[in-house]
């Protein structure tokens, strides 16, 4: 069995830690521009294995765990049917092949403002957001394409948005970093790190409202709230973990961990960096996950999925994964250390995925290569189509500010006043 | 509470003989009234959400104390035995948290109220009432809209200081996507809460703590379940012919001839327009900051669209520019008085005397 997913149990070594013991040379050569090699030794050295492998996983099945051991064996038990691999490989390339294509379309002039790219991460959007129905909500912050993407809204409406463009999935109003989509239950796209999980949190106190008090009996709808390390900082997150786990809301906090917010690097900006632990202090499980490995990551998503829709209750899923761009398209990403970049561009998820399919003769080399020619093609259309759309008319400027159109409220028999041929422009005495 | 209140009142935020002012006035307008029946502002708050509530199953209230408490200003009295836990909800002190918590609520189908104690803690909230709920309808280009009631009570109670004091009108009505409403009397509190309730955008609904406690006459019309008021339309509560007095929430009661603006944003700017047009003169009232407040938004709307019809300059009366301060008798120069007010129309009304009529 590949090495790159072995068990979720076993300890994984703390990147730098492996970096500087095969090229203890590039450690003493760089200046300390908040790269974690000095932290590393303090902080992690009494975090050591023992620890990590008790405490890591709470709320994965016996189940897994029972095909963990009997993969660990001469016969592997496949993780994945060919189909769902597909699936999965498809969606990875869709978000990668797309957030490349915006990287030249933004230097091209195209695309403009802060665009957030999401490279590297795709594990984390394919492997959760894979598990979800259509009713089931997604919550993001500024880094939001792929996940749009993987919920199903169109590659070309994304593409509008970004262009700015009319056609786009929120008219071209609200940008790379304000995706919604009432048809896919993409509830945002926020900018303000942290805005999302509240705003998640009351969609699945919307799911739990809708079962027991409005007694829709099979409303298991669970919300997923996607957000990064520097966030795991913020008072909404831990005001939250409080409420959904009192209230035993139907959500899954999904921590991006990718050790970066913009140049905070996770181990200076953290007193205990090991997110998934804030998880049992209010009372949920806490995962810790590969996210670079999306056999891993789609297993502890089903896991907490099925939890949120039995009734138990939120989970916290820490995914240890990294963005190989910078933290935005303006970002020079002069901090982050070229060694860990290269660490992990070793373990880029699409190309562990494609080893693992091949390897296990899950698939022929061929038929990736078809599946990557497709999303090249639909990646094209949506820029075509992007370029051809018009752009707003002045008169959308002032459209949608309200859902109600002149702003005058609902009359008593519940239509809008405003279309009540009666209602003059006399003052309040109805 | 009421008691304390009476006291605070009579001590503290409304001097006495602007007490004596405001009874006269309210017993004038008794006879105007159809029915003989008086109502409370607090209760035609609680009927309105009774009402609403029941009405519409996804309406729901959150908030601290809102429950068990029957509600920090018993606004909620009764409504969790009559509605349960699951609609009445207590929260942990997180505003952040739950007012979040309401707007996605309200994202994916239901009707939230939720209540801040008093809207000065709801700055620890207002990420989410400015950029997740007034911006949603615009950035998703219509898709989503935020049925969500932002309620509690705005500006000055009576000796509670600083961090406790501060009128909020000025902040929320400064941004698009918001509605921001202000009852004054029991009447506009039942009409404007049920509009806001059923209204489809995010509402601000500014109450007053000093105004709970007032009794004003209702008519049958007003205590009908369907009664509800439009949004965007101001009330003259009596035409004045020397100088239109707008104001808004407790000020209201300290003049007779006022326009009651009810709603802050959406702004009743022909209203306003059309009594200066008439009157000549305008005076704002207003309990709140003068810098950048509601009396500027109203005296430049006048300015650009009335200017030609202006006898005298426009004249803003607002609480000084202080936060704030404790001590009774600061605190009741910290705010208007119904001198002040009477000075500033006086003020409007003799300072241009046009030379060909004195000649």
């Amino acid at each position: 069995m590949s090495s790159a997913f072995s068990a979720i149990n076993t300890v994984q070594r703390p990147p730098h830690a492996s970096v500087s013991q095969e090229n203890p040379s590039v450690r003493s050569s760089l200046p300390f521009l908040g790269s974690t090699h000095k932290l590393r030794p303090n902080s992690l050295h009494k975090n050591g294995a023992s620890i990590r492998r008790q405490s890591s996983i709470v709320a994965v099945s016996d189940v897994v765990k029972q095909k963990k051991t009997k993969s660990s064996s001469s016969l592997p038990n496949l993780l994945i049917t060919k189909q769902e691999g597909l699936v999965l490989y498809e969606d990875m390339i869709l978000g990668r092949a797309f957030e490349d294509m915006c990287a030249q379309m933004y230097y091209r002039g195209k695309m403009f403002g802060f665009v957030h790219l999401y490279n590297g991460q795709e594990a984390v959007s394919t492997g959760f957001i894979k598990q979800l129905k259509k009713e089931d909500c997604v919550v993001s912050t500024y880094r939001d394409h792929v996940h749009a993407l993987s919920k199903g809204v169109p590659a070309r409406a994304v593409m509008s948005e970004l262009f700015g463009k009319t056609t786009g999935c929120c008219r071209g109003q609200g940008g790379s970093m304000h995706m919604f989509s009432r048809e896919h239950n993409v509830l945002g796209g926020f900018a303000f790190i942290g805005e999302g999980i509240p705003v998640a949190a009351g969609a699945a106190f919307t799911s739990k409202y809708k079962r027991e008090v409005l007694k829709e009996a099979d409303c298991d709808h669970v919300t997923m709230a996607f957000f990064g390390d520097g966030t795991a900082n913020n008072g909404q997150f831990f005001e939250c973990l409080n409420m959904a786990a009192l209230w035993k809301l139907p959500i899954i906090f999904v921590v991006e961990n990718n050790l970066w917010a913009i140049g905070m690097s996770h181990l200076r900006a953290t007193s205990d960096p090991q997110i998934y632990k804030k998880g049992p202090a209010f009372g949920m499980p806490g995962v810790h996950v590969d996210g670079m490995d999306v056999l891993k990551v789609r297993e502890v998503a089903q896991e907490a999925v099925a939890r949120a829709r039995r009734g138990d209750g939120p989970t916290l899923v820490e995914c240890e994964t990294y963005r190989f761009r910078g933290h935005s398209l303006a970002d020079p990403d002069e901090l982050r250390d070229p060694a860990e970049k290269a660490h992990y561009a070793t373990r880029d998820p699409i190309t562990a995925l494609k080893k693992y399919m091949i390897e296990n003769n899950l698939v022929e080399e061929a038929e990736l290569k078809a599946i990557e020619k497709k999303i090249d093609e639909v990646v094209e259309e949506a820029v075509e189509f992007a370029e051809a759309s018009p752009v707003p008319v002045r008169s959308q400027l002032l459209e949608n500010v309200f859902a109600d159109p002149k702003g005058f409220g609902i009359a008593p028999d519940g239509r809008y006043r405003c279309e009540d041929p009666k209602f003059t422009e006399g003052t309040a005495h109805v | 509470m009421w008691g304390i209140i009476r006291q605070k009142v009579g001590t503290g935020g409304i001097s006495a003989p602007s007490m004596q002012r405001i009874r006269p006035a309210v017993s004038a307008w008794r006879s105007y009234s159809s029915s003989g029946k008086e109502m409370t502002v607090r209760d035609a708050l609680n009927s309105a959400l009774d009402e609403e509530m029941s009405a519409d199953p996804k309406v729901y209230v959150m908030g601290e104390e809102v429950g068990e408490y029957q509600g920090a200003y018993k606004i909620t009295k009764g409504l969790l035995d009559k509605y349960g836990p699951e609609r009445v909800v207590d929260t942990p002190i997180t505003e952040a948290g739950f007012a979040g918590i309401g707007v996605g609520s309200a994202y994916y189908g239901l009707r939230p109220v939720i209540e801040f104690m008093t809207f000065n803690f709801s700055m620890q909230a207002i990420d989410h009432i400015i950029n997740s709920a007034a911006k949603s309808n615009y950035m998703s280009a219509g898709q989503i809209n935020v049925p969500i009631v932002f309620r509690g009570p705005n500006g000055a109670a009576a000796g509670v200081g600083a961090q406790h004091s501060q009128c909020y009108a000025a902040w929320y009505a400064s941004c698009p996507g918001l509605k921001v409403l202000a009852p004054y009397s029991s009447e506009d509190a039942r009409g404007l809460l049920k509009a806001a309730i059923r209204d489809p955008d995010p509402v601000v609904f500014l109450e007053n703590e000093l105004l709970y406690g007032e009794s004003f006459p209702v008519s049958a019309e007003v205590l009908d379940s369907s009664f509800c008021l439009p949004i965007g339309k101001a009330k003259i509560e009596r035409a004045g012919k020397d100088v239109t007095i707008t104001a808004f929430s407790k000020m209201v009661g300290y003049a007779l001839k006022v326009i009651n603006l009810r709603s802050i944003r959406p702004l009743d700017r022909a209203t306003i327009n059309a009594s200066v047009r008439k009157t000549n003169r305008l005076v704002t009232v207003e309990e709140g900051f003068a810098q950048h407040g509601v009396g500027a938004e109203i005296c430049t709307s006048v300015i650009e669209d009335s200017f030609g019809y202006l006898d005298a300059p426009v004249e803003r009366i607002s609480g000084a520019d202080v936060p704030t301060p404790y001590a009774a008798n600061l605190e009741r120069m910290a705010f208007p008085q119904v001198e002040d007010i009477v000075r500033a129309a006086q003020r409007a009304c003799f300072r241009s005397v046009p030379m060909a009529a004195a000649a």
